[in-house]
């Protein structure tokens, strides 16, 4: 009965999901729900989750319920302890959750919604979420070791100093693009500026109740927060709209960018009960909240994808970000598809609280596709936009102009067909006074699902109140990276320092604190301010970045996972690793290969960095710079992107070649050779604890 | 004290009052605090005769170390 059942359930859940991928595949060029998109996704999770990373744990991995996890081996009660699998697959999805996947498919829609999506849903189920589990499993089999440490165990030490070098860099930029997309939000909005400026307040307000009025009342102490926060949304619009206010938050890209500056230098030096603490719960709480409703909202409203499947964009002229198809596409979106920084959290604290290795599964396959859900909501709400909104708030300003009826224009040449009054309701309907060039996702993202939760809750009324509340949302989770993100720089920073002079390394001593926080911000500051000041909007270089350091990363985490599984004598399997390992290798060195030297300055950053130098040579002066020193630091700046690329490929090409090399001793050999933790039955092993 | 079982009033809410401690202890391990008394359970059996971290320790500890550790989190 139970077989007969299952054999049911299969086949109606079989053809929801063929239904779903036929209304794409009939209708091309119509119009199609965004429904028939979020449940092809939701199908084709269920079945990748069903069959595929099944058969990665039990054929591939043989992960094995019984042998004792380093959570029993260990147990401390503290950093080592087994854990409930439905609690460890929300720590674990907290941890890998960010704002990279309502970034990068925003960006991607200017290519139309099938190519993104495409992706999203075969890299996440052949590549990201393959990285994560396996990840895991390697780690859990270490004594919950990190990526770091086992790069240098299986691959050596030259390798493993590499890899940290590399993830620092990556933590820069990332760190530096969020503050970016923040900028790109706030610039010119009183309302957004002021609601973001009050979380601060509210924060410290909350880690005070929290610490001192009622120790320990998360709920409490969150609920009050939520209201304040919901209320200071209310009040941005009195804000706003005020002749004494509105004009003091109205802000310049560049002083927000000295204001996140100045925020992160400061918020990563406090205790972390006071601020970060409460900004976590409720970016936490917000998030879970957000992505909830958007996805009750887009079954309820249905909205038609408005943006065409495919845009005349995939050559590579594209506004957003410029370089075709291939290999932009693949690096544009990276969380939500495959992100190497869940390496990082796949080899952090989740290795030391799994119960059994029967839940490496469900925690690290299961806790990819879920992110990979997030990123295809955020594809969807930048579809459903009118998609002249789309390009008009997503190009820079050198392309389309500072006024409307100039930006209508240009984008209406582009096919997409648009009205100056369009572009004013817009702005108007969501509170703003220019929608133009907003780049970098969350205004685009906010835009969407203002409109999608309008439609759903309070109408045509509250559409500024959701934009505004979408901003807020964003921007939070985003100034929380910020924040923790700065403080992992420092440690990092300061075990690098440690080795050039011990005292620098010594994180109770408090100049060598100091030092090593302004050396963190400096570095991602400097990049910020870059792309705040960039000719081409500044998401063209840096998400790029970015998105090459992070699948750089990811293929340096699939290449451990390739190694180990040679190692391992499983050779037989390896194509499981190994085919989105070649991928991304592929992808990432071509996308570093074109940004470096690609002849249109739009992509390569030597074209450009030249342009910029000949003209500044010459005595001229390009805009947007308004000097021979500006327009001679645009060309620095270009070379410095340049050294940073290469610096990404010369590093996943090192990787390689170790990989090869010790991939064929490993064949060679008659016995496994991974280094895996002696095995301990699982009875014998809690009596250890 | 009676136990949180029965069929009465008392019961049921003696019953969703155990349930919330659950929910509550579950909510607080997604933000990476392990569970106190387990801690404390293994400390006693472990280290016989030194002192274990009180509550508030126990808790500063698990945020330092979720949000102030060497491990990166998010992107």
């Amino acid at each position: 009965m139970n077989r007969l059942l299952s054999i049911l359930l299969w086949g109606v859940i079989a053809a929801i999901g063929a239904f779903a991928f036929a209304t794409f595949a009939l209708k091309r060029g119509e119009t199609v729900n965004a429904v028939w998109l979020v449940t092809a996704a939701l199908v084709t999770y269920y079945f990748a989750y069903r069959f595929y990373s099944k058969f990665i744990a039990e054929r591939v991995l043989q992960v094995d319920p019984n042998r004792a996890t380093p959570a029993f081996r260990h147990n401390d009660g503290m950093d080592y302890v087994p854990t409930n699998k439905w609690v460890l697959y929300g720590h674990h999805f907290a941890a890998i959750a960010g704002a990279g996947p309502l970034v990068g498919p925003v960006l991607a829609a200017q290519m139309g919604y099938l190519p993104g999506t495409i992706w999203i849903l075969v890299g996440v189920v052949l590549a990201g979420a393959v990285q994560d589990m396996i990840v895991l499993f390697v780690s859990v089999r270490r004594d919950g070791k990190s990526l770091g440490e086992m790069v240098k165990m299986e691959l050596g030490p030259v390798p493993g100093s590499l890899a940290l070098v590399g993830v620092l860099a990556i933590m820069i930029i990332i760190l530096a693009v969020l503050s970016l997309v923040v900028v790109k939000a706030l610039a010119e909005s009183p309302w957004g500026t002021f609601t973001i400026a009050c979380t601060i307040p509210i924060a410290l307000l909350m880690g005070v109740y929290m610490r001192f009025l009622r120790p320990g009342r998360v709920g409490e102490a969150s609920v009050i927060g939520v209201v304040l926060l919901l209320t200071s949304i209310w009040l941005g619009r009195e804000v706003a709209e005020s002749g004494a206010w509105g004009p003091a938050f109205t802000l310049h890209g560049t002083q927000i960018a000295w204001a996140i500056i100045l925020y992160g230098a400061i918020a990563s030096s406090l205790p972390v009960w006071l601020m970060l603490a409460p900004r976590d719960y409720l970016s936490t709480f917000l998030k879970i909240g957000t992505i909830v409703a958007l996805a009750i909202g887009i079954y309820l409203v249905a909205p038609t994808l408005r943006m065409p499947d495919m845009t005349r964009f995939i050559d590579g002229t594209g506004p957003v970000f410029s370089g075709s198809l291939f290999p932009f596409l693949f690096i544009t979106i990276a969380c939500g598809a495959v992100s190497g920084f869940h390496s990082l959290i796949s080899s952090g604290t989740t290795p030391k609280m799994i119960e059994s290795e029967g839940h490496i599964r469900m925690i690290g396959y299961g806790g990819m596709l879920t992110e990979s859900f997030v990123a295809i909501m955020a594809i969807t709400a930048a579809c459903v936009l009118d998609p002249g909104v789309y390009f008009v708030m997503n190009s820079p300003g050198a392309l389309i102009g500072t006024t409307a009826e100039k930006a209508a224009e240009v984008v209406s040449s582009w096919g997409f067909v648009i009205t100056p009054d369009v572009i004013n309701q817009t702005a108007k309907d969501i509170g703003e006074t220019t929608i133009l060039s907003r780049a970098g996702g969350a205004p685009t993202l906010a835009v969407g699902m203002a409109q999608i939760l309008a439609q759903a809750l309070g109408g045509k009324t509250m559409e500024a109140f959701w934009y505004h509340f979408a901003i807020l949302f964003e921007a939070l989770f985003i100034l929380t990276a910020v924040d923790a993100g700065t403080r992992v720089g420092r440690f990092m920073i300061q075990d690098m320092l440690g080795h050039v002079w011990a005292p620098l390394g010594n994180t109770e001593i408090l100049p060598a604190n100091v030092l090593a926080t302004v050396l963190c911000v400096a570095m991602w500051g400097y990049f910020l301010y870059q792309g705040v000041v960039d000719p081409l909007g500044g998401i063209n270089t840096l998400w790029a970045l970015f998105g090459i350091g992070n699948q750089m990363l990811a293929g340096i985490a699939l290449l451990l996972c390739t190694v180990v599984l040679m190692k391992m004598k499983r050779e037989r399997y390896v194509w499981v690793t190994l085919v989105p390992t070649a991928w991304l290798l592929v992808t990432t060195l071509t996308a570093g290969w074109q940004k470096i030297f690609h002849p249109t300055p739009a992509i390569g950053f030597l074209a450009q960095a030249r342009r910029f130098a000949e003209a500044a040579a010459s005595g001229q002066i390009l805009a947007p710079a308004k000097t021979i020193e500006e327009t001679q630091r645009v060309a620095f700046n270009n070379y410095l992107d340049a050294a940073v690329c290469g610096f990404f490929v010369v590093l996943v090409a090192a990787m390689c070649v170790y990989a090869i090399l010790i991939s064929l001793r490993a064949l060679r050999a008659t016995q496994p050779t991974a280094q895996e933790t002696p095995a301990v039955p699982r009875a014998e092993g809690a009596a250890y604890a | 004290m009676r136990e949180p079982v029965g069929n009465g009033a008392e019961g049921v809410f003696a019953r969703l009052c155990a349930a919330g401690a659950r929910g509550r202890e579950a909510w607080r391990g997604v933000f990476g605090v392990p569970d106190y008394d387990a801690y404390l359970a293994h400390f006693r059996a472990a280290h016989p005769g030194e002192t274990p971290l009180d509550r508030g320790a126990f808790l500063a500890w698990a945020l330092e170390r979720r949000l102030a550790g060497r491990g990166p989190r998010c992107c």
